[in-house]
C-alpha cells in the first residue's frame, strides 16, 4: 500500500494524542494549572493535528462533514465520532484541572475510555480489509493500542510504566511481523484464485491491460526493496522501543532523558508506521502480476 | 446507507465468457466513451497526449498465460469491471453514505455528490474495480450502464450496458442472476460459471465462464509424408546426386 504522509502522520500523532489523553483522563500525573495546561495542550496537538492531517487525503475535502454518518457500518465513521467525542469529554475535565484546581473524575475515566476506543476504532478501518492480508489480524489493533499506551505514558512522564509498555510494544510489533511474513509466505488470495484460472494451471500475468500507471497501481501496488524493510525494521525496534524502554530503566527520568526518548520513540514509531503501509499488499495488485 | 440490504429483487450482473473473449479492448473503449459523457463526473485522463499518460477506467482488460501439466501453455483474456457484490465489502466500509448497493436490482453505485474521496472503499475491493477519479476527485466504478439499460430514450436493442453491446465476440453477457431462466443464469448452469476469489467472501454477481478444456494438438504439426513424391522426390534426388 501506498505509505501516504498524510495517513502515517495522522495515525502516528492522533494515536499518541489520545494515549497522552488516556493517562491525563486517569489523573497521571497528577498535575493542576499551568503544568496541567502544558500536558493537555501537547495531547490536543497531537491529536487535532493528526485528525487535521487525515482531511489531506482525502480528495473532494468538502463532503468530510458528511463521514460522522455511517457509523452503523464503518469503522471510519465510527473514528471520526468517537475522536470527536473524546475531544469533547476531555475539555471539560482539562478545564477543571487547568483553571479550577479540581478533577471531576468520572469525566476523567470517561475521557480515558473514549480516547482508547478511539484508537481501537483506528487501527479497525486497517484491520477489518481482508483486502491486505497484513492488516486483517487481531495484532493490529492490538499494536496500535500499545503504541498508543506507550507513547501516552512516555510523554505524560510515567517512566517506569513507558517502559515496560515499550518493551511490550516492541514485542508486540515482533509477532505481528512474523505473522505477516507468515501470511505472505502461504497466502490464500492467488493469482490462479483471482482470475480463477488456476483450474488450468499455473497462470501468470502475460500482457497488463495498460503500459503507464493508474490510481490503483500507484495506491496499492506500492513494493518496497527488502533489503531496506530489515534496516527499517531494526531502526523502528531499536528507536521505537529498546533505546527509550532502556533509557527510562537505566537513567532517572529527568527532562533531558525523557526528551531524548519522546524524540527517539517517535522517530521510530514513524519508521514502523510507513512500514506498516510500505509492507502491507493487497490482492488486487495479483491481477498485476505483482 | 451503507449497510447491504438483506435482499435484492434482481440481482443484475454480467456473465463474461473468458473462453470467446478476444482481448480487442473495445468494451474498454465503449464504456470509457459512454461513461465519461453520462452518469457523474467525466473518466478524467492525465497528460494523456504526453510521456507519462494515465487515466480513470471503469473495464479493464488483463491477459494471462496458464501452464496445464502437460501441453502448450493456454493464453486467455481477462476482462474485468465491478462484480455487484452481494455482499459488497466496498459498500460497507463507506463513512459519508455515498457507497451503496440497491435494494431493486443489486447495482453498487456511488453517489458522488456525498464522496469525499478517501478511497477506502477502493482499498476494500479484492478486485481493483474502483478507481478514484484524479480531476473530480471522486470514486468511479462500473454503473452497469444504469442510465442506460432503463432509458426508454435509447432503442430497445441498446438498454443494456455499453461493454455488452460493444463487443464483437459476444463474450459478454447481461442479465438477472436472480432469475433462474435468464440467459445469463443458464450460461451460468450450462458453463459452471465461476467466482473470483471466492476466498474473499464477497459473493460477487457477476460471473466468469471458464475456459473450456481444449483438446491436446497431437499429430497437427507432424509431417504429413516422411517420403517425398513426384516433383520434391525428383528434386531430392536431382540435389543428391550434384
Amino acid at each position: 500500500m501506498h505509505p501516504a504522509p498524510s495517513v502515517i502522520f495522522f495515525s502516528t500523532f492522533s494515536g499518541l494524542g489520545f494515549g497522552l489523553m488516556a493517562f491525563l483522563g486517569l489523573g497521571l500525573p497528577d498535575v493542576t494549572g499551568w503544568v496541567a495546561f502544558t500536558f493537555w495542550f501537547i495531547a490536543y496537538a497531537c491529536s487535532v493535528g493528526g485528525l487535521l492531517a487525515s482531511l489531506f487525503h482525502l480528495a473532494n475535502p468538502k463532503n468530510a462533514r458528511k463521514a460522522l454518518s455511517q457509523w452503523r457500518s464503518s469503522w471510519l465513521s465510527r473514528e471520526g465520532i468517537a475522536a470527536i467525542a473524546t475531544l469533547l469529554t476531555a475539555a471539560p475535565y482539562a478545564i477543571g484541572r487547568i483553571f479550577f484546581d479540581t478533577a471531576w473524575q468520572p469525566l476523567g475515566y470517561a475521557t480515558a475510555a473514549l480516547a482508547l476506543f478511539t484508537v481501537f476504532t483506528t487501527a479497525m478501518i486497517y484491520t477489518q480489509l481482508r483486502t491486505v492480508p497484513r492488516w486483517n489480524t487481531p495484532f493490529t489493533p492490538a499494536l496500535f493500542l500499545a503504541y498508543s499506551l506507550s507513547g501516552g505514558a512516555l510523554l505524560a512522564g510515567q517512566p517506569i510504566p513507558a517502559a515496560l509498555l515499550l518493551l511490550v510494544t516492541g514485542a508486540l510489533q515482533i509477532a505481528y511481523w512474523w505473522q505477516g511474513d507468515a501470511a505472505e509466505r502461504d497466502p490464500e488470495s492467488t493469482v490462479e484464485t483471482a482470475t480463477g484460472l488456476g483450474r488450468i494451471g499455473a497462470t501468470r500475468l502475460f500482457e497488463p491491460p495498460h503500459q503507464g500507471d493508474n490510481y490503483l497501481l500507484r495506491e496499492m501496488a506500492y513494493r518496497i526493496a527488502r533489503k531496506h524493510a530489515v534496516k527499517l525494521r531494526a531502526l523502528a525496534l531499536i528507536l521505537g522501543a529498546a533505546l527509550p524502554a532502556g533509557l527510562l530503566l537505566v537513567f532517572s527520568a529527568t527532562h533531558l532523558v525523557a526528551l531524548v526518548a519522546v524524540l527517539s520513540h517517535i522517530t521510530g514509531l514513524l519508521a514502523a508506521r510507513w512500514l506498516f503501509f510500505a509492507e502491507a499488499r493487497h490482492v488486487q495488485s495479483l491481477y498485476y502480476g505483482l | 446507507m451503507t449497510t447491504l440490504p438483506d435482499h435484492t429483487e434482481k440481482k443484475l450482473g454480467l456473465a463474461i465468457d473468458l473462453d470467446t473473449c478476444v482481448g480487442c479492448q473495445a468494451c474498454v473503449i465503449s464504456c470509457k466513451e459512454w461513461n465519461t459523457g453520462h452518469y457523474g463526473a467525466p473518466l478524467s485522463d492525465t497528460d494523456p497526449y504526453g510521456a507519462d499518460p494515465s487515466g480513470t477506467f471503469l473495464n479493464r482488460v488483463h491477459s494471462y498465460e496458464s501452464q496445464p501439466e502437460t501441453g502448450p501453455a493456454q493464453l486467455t483474456h481477462f476482462p474485468k469491471s465491478c462484480l455487484h457484490c452481494e455482499d459488497a465489502p466496498c459498500v460497507t466500509v463507506c463513512p459519508t453514505g455515498a457507497s451503496y448497493k440497491r435494494t431493486e436490482d443489486g447495482i453498487v453505485l456511488v453517489n458522488e455528490d456525498d464522496c469525499m474521496g478517501c478511497g477506502l472503499c477502493a482499498w476494500a475491493c479484492p478486485y481493483g474495480a474502483r478507481e478514484l477519479d484524479a480531476l473530480a476527485g471522486v470514486m468511479k466504478k462500473c454503473t452497469l450502464c444504469v442510465d442506460r439499460i432503463y432509458n426508454d430514450n435509447i432503442p430497445e436493442q441498446d438498454r443494456i450496458p455499453s461493454c455488452v453491446r460493444t463487443c464483437p465476440a459476444n463474450a459478454r453477457h447481461f442479465g438477472d442472476f436472480a432469475d433462474p431462466n435468464s440467459n445469463v443464469s443458464r450460461l451460468k448452469a450450462e458453463r459452471g460459471g465461476i467466482a473470483l476469489m471466492p476466498e474473499q467472501g464477497t459473493k460477487p454477481v457477476n460471473t466468469y465462464l471458464p475456459p473450456r478444456a481444449k483438446s491436446a494438438p497431437t499429430g497437427a504439426l507432424t509431417p504429413v509424408a516422411e517420403e517425398p513424391k513426384g516433383f520434391l522426390a525428383w528434386l531430392d534426388r536431382a540435389l543428391e546426386a550434384l
